[in-house]
């Protein structure tokens, strides 16, 4: 099969498993179905010519769904029920996404053709990068020489985020009732 | 551009602007705050894909330098700068929803639900069960 009909295919798949994800009544079943989505973005990677990226996908998607899988299995927790919302959101909000879709059709006029990129910017890195920073992956040549300083603010954003999960976990338990742990 | 050749033309845009909305649906109709956090999760792998097949190039190689094609023809590879964004993007993405289900825990241990509506109304009763103990002392 040539590779526009796998990704045709990956794309529609990942569509249904969002539509599942957001429509099944089990919590439980809700979180495996958003990860075989995000797994099979990962697979989308590879055909969207992106090898990197599906190896880092591969790699959070199966720790993200292992802890959160750990963390939903408790029977109280995927028991839950979500409820229905009021027409009057429901109603608002198609019309909202239906506009939403027409408006995109304007916009994505001014893009050019899926599979023939606007390349002005990134000539320089693509002939430059082997010479000025000696790695044969431009990928990583620009995350680590050319936008280090992007990645340091991205690993402080992770940080953060460790950080804040930790505050918000510890001090539940800390003060002693009703916590697990 | 007509308008079959511009619908087939950008196909991989419209699974994407199809992947947007239904995010956008699951965060604003559902009101289980799980659910909510999976819309987020679909909205953010709608704007990654957008960024990576506007870096997609037919005939093309993936961005690392091969010996056979030479650094020299950069028309021979494909857009390495979306890749590099989008490695940020999603790093900040699971970090953005790992801090999200924290809070979802948090709010699970002091209220035992997850559900908006009864939130709302178990967070009510005990405002007034305080504004009570307040008045009688």
């Amino acid at each position: 099969m040539p590779v526009e009909t796998w990704l045709i295919f990956l794309l529609g798949f990942m569509i249904l498993g969002s539509i599942v994800a957001l429509e099944i009544r089990d919590i439980l079943s809700s979180i495996v179905a958003v990860g075989v989505v995000g797994l099979a973005l990962s697979i989308a990677f590879l055909f969207l010519q992106a090898p990197d990226l599906a190896v880092v996908q591969f790699l959070f998607e199966i720790f993200a769904l292992i802890i959160l899988v750990c963390a939903f299995v408790r029977k109280e927790f995927h028991a839950l029920e979500p409820a229905r919302a009021s027409r009057w959101i429901f109603g608002f909000t198609l019309i909202g996404l239906a506009a939403i879709l027409a408006l995109s059709l304007k916009v994505f006029r001014l893009l050019p053709a899926f599979g023939r990129p606007l390349m002005e910017v990134s000539r320089h890195y693509l002939e430059h990068a082997a010479a000025e920073t000696g790695a044969a992956n431009v990928v990583t040549a620009v995350i680590l020489d050319y936008r280090a300083f992007d990645t340091l603010g991205e690993i402080t954003v992770l940080l953060t985020a460790i950080l804040g999960t930790l505050t918000v976990l510890r001090t539940r338990a800390r003060s002693g009732k009703g916590g697990d742990r | 551009m007509s308008g079959l050749e511009f619908f087939v033309g950008h196909y991989a845009y419209w699974f994407v602007v199809a992947l947007l909305v239904l995010g956008l649906y699951g965060m604003i109709v559902k009101r289980n705050f799980v659910k909510k956090l999976i819309g987020m999760t679909i909205f953010q792998v709608a704007v990654i894909i957008f960024f990576i097949s506007s870096a997609v190039k037919k005939g093309a190689t993936i961005p690392i330098a091969d010996k056979a094609v030479g650094t020299a023809e950069s028309g021979l590879y494909v857009n390495p700068l979306q890749h590099t964004l989008m490695l940020t993007a999603i790093v900040v993405g699971v970090a953005t929803a790992g801090v999200g289900y924290a809070l979802l825990v948090t709010i699970f241990r002091r209220f035992r639900t997850l559900n908006e509506p009864e939130l709302m109304e178990r967070m009510r009763r005990e405002r007034e069960a305080a504004e009570k103990q307040g008045n009688d002392a």
